[in-house]
């Protein structure tokens, strides 16, 4: 088979323009719409270890299945936490997209992610490396994996009250 | 008041501490040295190096230090600086290894601190006395699994210093529900303030039930029933020597006693797996216990707490600045289905992007943005000294609001300061 096939190149862009519209709503905090992207057994996750792939058998910082990631924002919009009350602004940029996967329902997308965080007067940043499940689902995708690889993931971080 | 006259008594008194004790730099130096140098610190828990070869770096007080276990299975705690020209000989955080050699230079040591290979040594001409330049080691005494250490070769045995924790530390250690309590992962998170701020929140039942608010919301209903510690009948005891304990749930002091209590809804599904799995329906309770973790905080000063399923582990960076490990604790060759519940439970709360960890954070930076003005004003310390009571044991003991856990870390404070 021709290694680009109009099939791949599409997969990539409809890939990107998906993750980047997941992107898009959590710094614009449409978290309903957010929650409405994952698939029904979706998991979130951000890992400790460098490598770690048994996510379940280890610690992480976030492993949510749909009712956490439902639980994480009804924290952020609840008004008792303290720290997230005011919820920090973020702006994220993603690039560097690779195509690792696509058997024509699953599509295994890596990319960077650079994230800005403000809020009481203090400038933070948050690097990662983001591994993307997709599946095709109906006309559209759904995310049915999102691990978050923060390139200081095992090193000491400061509380994030928001999603990465 | 009986302690006026001594030299900290302007900064530290029996129920209140002076403001400054969170923004002073020169304290904060003071203390490195007078405390984290003269005390016993902890450093390690066994199961974190477990095997001949493995080591962990941590740090007493400032000072760079390797945890390793040698050949012969003996723990030692070296100084992470090379005799030669005091490069740090081992940059990563655990592993396994035979050696620890300098990148500078070469010296190389063993797993004892022992100085074992000197690049180029002639051109000391045979003069080099290679059996007084191992790696600097500490004093290390363990009990119950955790590994202490101190650069004060004159200070009493680690279980005079323990004194009354001793108990609650045995007790604490039955979550492994017969299995030896392992490391499982930790998470590390900094903030914005000083390490008294955290040594104190330990022990403090007070700020429960506002700060964490959303995790009682967002937790199950008989989690947060269990979580309504206010109004429980807790306590917080003085154990001594600055350590303390905060009973939240007394159901939990022990968790072997009174297996036949019901399970809890929770944990149905899991002590159902475990029956599934061949357990005993004894050995399945005193799991789902485990799992549970224990109902009490012990605050041992001045850096480590058995806070009911981890442990805290406290690391002064500099004035305004702390670095706090939660670590996760598991059962040893326990079930993992189990195992991987306490993880669950552990993310759910602790860590930068736990329910719970991030809001307490928050209030102890801003206690620290706070404490910027009115240094002048008193941090008051002051719940239940009216209301003490002695216990059976020696100790003393206040409602599970009260701040005697923090009196008491105070008055060590002082002590050492002072000495």
């Amino acid at each position: 088979m021709d290694m680009m096939t109009p099939v791949k190149d599409t997969a990539l862009l409809d890939a990107m323009a998906f993750v980047w519209l997941e992107a898009d709503r959590l710094d614009q905090r449409e978290f309903d719409d957010w929650l409405g992207m994952w698939s029904a057994d979706a998991k979130y996750i951000v890992p400790v270890e460098p490598g770690v792939t048994d996510f379940e058998a280890h610690l992480n910082y976030a492993y949510d299945d749909a009712v956490m990631r439902a639980k994480r924002v009804e924290r952020m919009m609840g008004g008792d936490s303290v720290s997230a009350s005011p919820l920090a602004r973020t702006v994220r940029a993603l690039s560097r997209f690779r195509l690792l996967s696509d058997d024509g329902v699953t599509i295994e997308l890596r990319c960077m992610q650079t994230l800005t965080e403000y809020r009481r007067e203090r400038m933070k940043s948050h690097v990662a490396d983001v591994e993307f499940t997709l599946v095709r689902e109906g006309a559209g995708l759904k995310i049915a994996r999102k691990v978050v690889r923060l390139i200081n993931a095992d090193h000491t971080l400061s509380g994030i009250s928001y999603i990465l | 008041m009986k302690d006026l006259d001594t030299p900290f008594a302007a900064l530290v008194q029996d129920d209140k501490a002076l403001t400054t004790l969170y923004t002073d730099p020169g304290l904060f130096e003071a203390e490195m040295d007078k405390i984290f140098t003269k005390t016993w610190v902890w450093v390690a828990h066994e199961s974190e190096i477990a095997t001949p070869g493995s080591y962990k770096r941590a740090r007493v007080g400032l000072e760079p230090v390797i945890v390793t276990r040698d050949r012969k299975k003996n723990i030692h705690v070296l100084l992470n600086r090379c005799r030669h020209r005091a490069a740090t000989v081992c940059e990563v955080s655990k592993g396994k290894t035979n050696s620890f050699v300098c990148p500078y230079h070469g010296w190389a040591y063993g797993l004892d601190g022992s100085l074992r290979g000197v690049p180029y040594e002639e051109s000391y001409a045979g003069k080099l006395e290679r059996g007084k330049l191992g790696l600097k080691a500490l004093r290390t005494e363990t009990y119950n699994g955790l590994v202490f250490a101190t650069f004060n070769d004159e200070i009493e045995p680690l279980e005079d210093f323990l004194a009354g924790a001793k108990k609650w530390i045995d007790l604490f250690m039955k979550q492994g529900a017969g299995y030896p309590v392992k490391a499982n992962g930790e998470h590390k998170f900094s903030f914005p303030g000083n390490w008294k701020i955290q040594l104190e929140n330990t022990t403090d039942a007070y700020h429960f039930p506002l700060v964490h608010k959303p995790f009682l919301k967002l937790t199950d209903v008989e989690t947060e029933e269990q979580f309504d510690i206010m109004n429980k009948g807790g306590w917080v005891e003085d154990l001594g020597n600055g350590h303390s304990v905060m009973i939240m749930m007394p159901e939990l002091v022990d968790l072997e006693e009174n297996l036949d209590a019901p399970i809890p809804d929770k944990f149905a599904d899991l002590a159902q797996a475990l029956r599934d799995e061949g357990h005993e329906e004894q050995q399945v309770r005193r799991i789902i216990r485990a799992v549970g973790g224990s109902g009490f905080n012990v605050n041992l000063f001045p850096n480590l707490g058995c806070s009911a399923a981890f442990f805290r582990v406290l690391q002064p960076v500099s004035v305004t600045e702390t670095e706090v490990r939660h670590i996760a604790l598991a059962m040893d060759g326990g079930p993992e289905i189990a195992n991987r519940e306490r993880l669950r439970i552990h993310e759910f709360f602790q860590g930068p992007m736990g329910f719970g960890s991030p809001d307490d954070a928050e209030v102890w930076d801003r206690v620290q943005q706070g404490a910027q003005g009115g240094k002048e004003l008193w941090l008051l310390l002051n719940r239940s000294t009216e209301t003490e009571e002695p216990t059976a044991e020696g100790t003393v003991k206040g409602d599970v609001s009260s701040e005697i856990g923090m009196r008491a870390a105070y008055r060590q404070w002082k002590k050492l300061m002072e000495a």
